[in-house]
């Protein structure tokens, strides 16, 4: 059984409990314990099931490399699932339960699977799902869907806070064990900015379980002393709980700190994403023990050596009393030492080499461990735990020399550095023959703007695995790094470590070598998606050659660990299979994020009221007061209607019509694009601008002008009012005010670059309302001030002064076929502006009017709309808009496009005004179906519509839309099929519907 | 008498650092030439500040000053009262020549974010180097701030002005205050007491 030792734990506090609960059932555990070591203290040796047979599975890693114990952490808003029990910090009140079982973990039924792993081969979801066609979407697409996914998806909304933070260093190093610091320290001498990240609370890495000794002494000493010199550099950050997930271009890394995870009750973010910008970055990630493949090496209890040695020194705490190793390598050799210096019981080491080790070697037989070379294991018997290891040659088929009885098994198939932030950015990996491993290749870095590199590694990261290789190649890490970002690096020596000479590692790929199938049918490489040997070796039989396709056909390392594991051992399963050198085969891509990050900490601050900008016009907080129905309009919040008490939002719309064709309304167009283009320039930049022309505009006169792209397509349309002799006022729609100005900049930016016009955006210098309606001049008249007869200022002409109180531009300007006075004032004095004209107007029955009033009104007109009659694909000679194309000029932006065939061919759908034959509301974008079907067999269709709406002030409905040769068929009726089974029978009309004279506009 | 209103009518809040929009400020938008001396006298006599700044500077004192805002356009800020009389100024001086001036007062807000942790708050939302050393009194920066456009500098040591479109100015309120909540303390800026 699992427990806790009596000695070792450099970590917990044994003075202190911390309760918890797994699956519902009460543990105790330390402070200073992970989830994992409380778990293995309180024999909870089996932690959940695997993805595709629901085999129990227990802890075999002992950091973020560990593919099989996820459990669900929290409850309610607190919730979340597929978190890793050995980078959880145990603390009091804390909650787990397990994943993927049913109905519990104990008895699954979906561990039939396992008996049916002959019918499950590699490729099985491609191979069977793909007939008969049908079956996909009612047949195996649920199942898929019922079955599929590891934890359970939270139900509430969660109830924590997160936030980024920018941050900026010189160097930036990842990792802080003994290399990182090393590196920093070395950096930071040369005076940089030094920036170091250690993804877990504790300082100094793997060196004090592995041991050894600095300068005399011990390892763990010398990590303190280098901890107190850079807490006292100015120029030194130290962050622990803060992981970098990823390398970016240009320096760009991105940080994971969990502030309060381990603390819930503590105030402030759960979590902060670091987004730095590095100069240089130092990855000193250290390295991951790889497992060896064995038949059963998925039985709880079977642990990667150095595992068990951090369960041990770190925690105390051991997966069994009765231990086998197995290696391929000396480092395993440390873990017999100090389990048996613990007081357990190592059976035996079982060496792959036939040689055996070295100076460790020595050390265990001292201890009295008996030492097997040559030998593996053949199998490993056991349900829910380890019970029993078959012995056989390494150099055979597994046939049992000897069966012992034992309850932990320790494993170690030789270490491969963490090169996945180096990779990140396109560094490059070698193939090291001798340690059998995938390392960084110091030549082919990834590399930053100036073709430079731009990381360096250090450490194990780097490939050194002794203890003085790392120190060797950290402290020149740091001096090359801080180099690079610009400084001159100290001359200092590296600090001596003396640690065991060890003998050469045997790359051991299968275990036993000549294992037959019913072995490795039983021999895991990827845990959590439970490929083994057999998968990896079938894929390479049907062709899979490459890796990246064999990882997608098998899903090796597609799991939420990314194959952290069994990525190695898998790519030389199938380079064996393939009879190809490993290096040929390579490896899959590393991509981000190195372990997964919430999805709070990508969100930030960005969620609830500032979930994204919400604009405001400065009367925005009255109609919020008044009942505003609000429709966005960009990051605009425009009210769509004022529904009264009682009203629907449909009749209030049909009110605010019919008032502001009686009486008066005002509507907030304060929105609306203000574009400020001045310069000797400016008339010829703005016939180059719009299709009409507009250098021929007065001063004090206004003109509608429509603006097109380079390719002919309708982009934006509005008023322009020359303001002075050099200067237009261009407005543009609500949407289009950013767009256009970019667009404006960028043509005399890149194009028309010698041309003297400045632009300036000043949208909301104005609050600007309009005035619609027969009493409009009255209720503008109530308040006093300047001239507005129809003399002093005609349709379509502006003019400057005061309107009461108010500082006013004033422009003649109608899109609802009004009496109409747009009206600017200075945004400051907008609310008080607005409450003025409700005020004087309350008399003469003014009201305020929303969007959509707006929009059944300028439809009633027969004017279009941005967006609605126009989608990207439209054309002005589309829209009937040919008399606002000027024929005098030479050019304008999409006058050649316009001229293109397609362009001018007479089967473009063109505007028309369409009018149900029994007054009902046509649905908006429905299709007009012409005779005939096409080559898939549907209808063919001859027409579409791009608004539609009620009109209450023909009480009935209108529309308009694109139809096929439309103009000339006036007259004819359209069949537009509902969506309900219905049709709709529409008459082709004039797009105009009211006052087509203009004399409303014009009074 | 018309009281003009400023987008927030003063709003504070005091957290990790003290928030509080500063009412309304004069502010010309001037484009132009930088290097002619129409438009350096222009954007002078408007501000009253005698240094035309250089490249991602600001020369402010008080409620006057110059901002440099890009190749060929300055921020002149005056008091919110006297925009009308620079203006005049401002069009003498640049008479026959091609430059734009124009208001754009009621367009902008100006917050101030200040006190020791103010740094660490405006780091949370803008992607620059804020470290005491990269960023000092007389710099100025076009950014964004989280999701909104933002200009900023510091007046001293421990504040910063910002300014940004009116419409987003209680969206920029609003994101400070929740990158000023207590205990979200960072500690990279000014380091924390040891425990």
């Amino acid at each position: 059984m699992s427990t806790r030792l009596a000695n070792h734990g450099r970590l917990i506090d044994r003075s202190a409990t911390l309760g918890f609960t797994f699956n519902g059932k009460a543990m105790i555990g330390h402070p200073g314990d992970t989830l994992a070591s409380a778990l293995l203290a309180n024999d909870q040796l089996m932690i959940g099931r695997s993805f595709k047979y629901h085999r129990p599975r227990g802890l075999v890693a002992s950091g973020a490399e560990e593919p099989n114990a996820l459990v669900g952490l929290g409850s309610g808003a607190r919730f979340e699932p597929n978190q890793r029990a050995t980078t959880t910090e145990l603390f009091d009140g804390l909650e787990a339960i397990s994943q993927n079982h049913w109905p519990s973990l104990e008895f699954d039924i979906g561990a039939v699977n396992t008996y049916l792993s002959r019918f499950l081969p590699a490729g099985f979801y491609y191979k069977m799902f793909m007939y008969p066609r049908g079956f996909w979407k009612h047949v195996y697409e649920p199942f898929i869907r019922q079955s599929a996914g590891l934890g359970k998806v939270p139900t509430e909304r969660d109830s924590d806070t997160y936030e980024h933070f920018y941050a900026f260093t010189d160097v930036l190093v990842i990792g802080g064990g003994v290399a990182g610091l090393q590196a920093a320290k070395s950096a930071a001498q040369s005076g940089a900015r030094v920036l170091v990240l250690e993804q877990t609370a504790h300082w100094g890495g793997r060196a004090p379980v592995d041991g050894g000794s600095v300068g005399g002494a011990p390892v763990e000493e010398f990590v303190a002393a280098l901890l107190d010199e850079l807490g006292a550099m100015e120029n030194v950050t130290l962050r622990s709980r803060t992981m970098a997930a990823g390398v970016y271009d240009h320096g760009y890394v991105l940080g994971y700190e969990r502030l309060t995870d381990h603390a819930p009750t503590q105030p402030g973010p759960r979590h902060r994403l670091w987004r730095i910008r590095a100069a240089q970055v130092i990855s000193a990630t250290g390295a991951i023990e790889r497992p060896l493949s064995f038949a059963g090496n998925d039985v709880p209890g079977v642990m990667l050596a150095g595992a068990m040695r951090d369960y041990a020194v770190n925690f105390g705490v051991a997966p069994g009393k009765r231990i086998i190793v197995a290696t391929n390598n000396d480092d395993a050799y440390r873990t017999a030492i100090t389990l048996r210096q613990a007081g357990l019981d190592v059976l035996r080491i079982l060496d792959a080499r036939d040689t055996g080790g070295g100076a460790l070697m020595n050390e265990a037989r001292a201890l009295g461990i008996r030492i097997d070379c040559g030998r593996a294991i053949g199998k490993v018997s056991g349900g829910k735990r380890v019970h029993k290891v078959q012995i056989c040659a390494q150099n055979g088929q597994g046939g049992a020399l000897e069966a012992v009885e034992c309850d932990a098994v320790a494993m170690s198939g030789g270490w491969s550095p963490v090169v996945h932030l180096w990779s990140h950015c396109g560094g490059k990996l070698l193939w090291d023959e001798a340690q059998a491993h995938f390392r960084p290749d110091p030549q082919r870095p990834p590399t930053g703007a100036g073709g430079k590199g731009f990381v360096t590694t250090a450490g194990s990261a780097s490939g050194a695995l002794s203890l003085a290789g790392v120190l060797r190649d950290a402290n020149e890490a740091g001096k090359s790094a801080a180099q690079a970002a610009g400084f001159k690096p100290k001359r200092t020596r590296t600090p001596q470590a003396e640690d065991a000479t060890e003998a050469p590692l045997e790359p051991v790929w299968l275990m036993p070598r000549e294992a037959g199938v019913r072995l490795r049918a039983k021999t895991w490489l990827d845990y959590q998606n439970d490929v083994k040997v057999t998968d990896v070796q079938l894929a390479a039989r049907e062709g899979y050659e490459s890796v990246e396709h064999t990882k997608r056909y098998t899903t090796l390392g597609m799991a939420t660990d990314q194959g952290k594991l069994s990525n190695i051992n898998g790519l030389a399963t199938l380079s064996q299979a393939l009879g190809a050198a490993i290096p040929a085969v390579g490896t899959t891509t590393f991509r981000p994020p190195y372990t997964p990050i919430s999805m709070g900490a990508i969100a930030g601050e960005a969620r609830g009221a500032v979930f994204q900008p919400l604009r405001r016009t400065p009367m925005h907080g009255w109609h919020a007061e008044h009942g505003a129905e609000w429709e966005p309009v960009g990051q605009w919040r425009r009210p769509y209607a004022y529904p009264r008490t009682g009203e629907s939002v449909h009749d209030a719309v049909n009110r605010e019509v019919r008032n502001t064709r009686q009486a008066v309304g005002l509507l907030d167009a304060s929105t609306l694009g203000k574009l400020i283009v001045k310069g000797p320039d400016a008339g010829r930049f703005l016939d180059m601008l719009y299709t009409n022309m507009m250098s021929t505009l007065k001063p004090g006169r206004c003109r509608y002008g429509l603006m097109c792209s380079e390719n002919g397509f309708l982009i934006d349309d509005g008023v322009v009012a020359r303001l002075d002799e050099d200067t237009f006022l261009c407005h543009t729609t609500t949407g289009g005010a950013e767009r256009i100005h970019a667009h404006m900049e960028e043509w005399l930016q890149t194009e028309w670059w010698d041309w003297k016009v400045f632009v300036a955006n000043v949208t909301e210098q104005y609050a600007q309302v309009a005035v619609v309606g027969p009493k409009a001049r009255q209720l503008l008249e109530k308040l006093g001030g300047m001239d507005l007869g129809a003399e002093a200022l005609p349709f379509m002409g502006w003019s400057e002064g005061r309107i009461g109180e108010f500082d006013a531009r004033v422009f003649r300007i109608s899109f609802s076929g009004e009496l109409s006075f747009e009206i600017a004032v200075p945004a400051s004095q907008g609310l008080a502006f607005w409450s003025a004209l409700l005020a004087a107007g309350h008399a003469l029955g003014v009201m305020p009017y929303g969007t959509e009033a707006l929009h059944v009104m300028r439809a009633e007109k027969g004017f279009i709309m941005i967006g609605d009659e126009t989608d990207g694909t439209v054309i002005p000679q589309d829209l009937g808009l040919d008399w606002a194309i000027s024929k005098k000029k030479d050019d304008y932006l999409g006058k050649r496009a316009q001229a293109r065939s397609h362009m001018t061919d007479p089967e473009r759908w063109k505007l028309v005004g369409l009018e149900t034959t029994d007054g009902s509301v046509l649905p908006d974008g429905a299709y007009a179906i012409g005779p005939g079907v096409n080559a898939n067999g549907q209808s063919n269709t001859q027409g579409r519509v791009t608004s539609t709406y009620f009109s209450p002030t023909l009480n009935k409905g209108i529309a308009m839309g694109l139809v096929l040769h439309g103009p000339d068929r006036m007259g004819e009726v359209l069949e537009f099929p509902g969506t309900e089974g219905n049709t709709f029978h529409a008459r082709i009309v004039d797009p105009v519907f009211f006052d087509k004279d203009g004399e409303k506009q014009n009074a | 008498m018309l009281e003009p209103v400023s987008a927030l009518n003063g709003a504070s809040f005091d957290g990790l650092a003290r928030i509080e929009e500063t009412g309304l400020q004069g502010m010309i938008t001037l484009r132009g030439d930088l290097s002619a001396k129409a438009v350096k006298s222009a954007a002078t006599a408007a501000s009253g500040v005698r240094r035309v700044p250089d490249q991602r500077q600001a020369n402010v004192s008080g409620e006057k000053g110059l901002c440099w805002m890009s190749p060929d356009e300055l921020l002149v800020l005056c008091p919110y009262g006297a925009v009308a009389e620079a203006l005049e100024k401002m069009q003498a001086a640049l008479a026959g020549s091609h430059a734009l001036a124009v208001n754009v007062s009621d367009a902008r807000a100006v917050v101030r974010l200040s006190g020791p942790a103010a740094r660490e708050v405006l780091a949370k939302l803008c992607p620059v180097d804020l470290a005491p050393a990269a960023f000092t009194p007389g710099m100025f920066r076009r950014t964004r701030m989280a999701q909104a456009p933002v200009a900023f500098w510091m007046d001293d040591d421990e504040s910063f002005r910002i300014v940004c479109f009116r419409s987003v100015a209680q969206y920029v309120f609003d994101v400070l205050k929740v990158a000023a909540q207590p205990g979200s303390e960072v500690g990279f800026h000014a380091r924390p007491e040891p425990v």
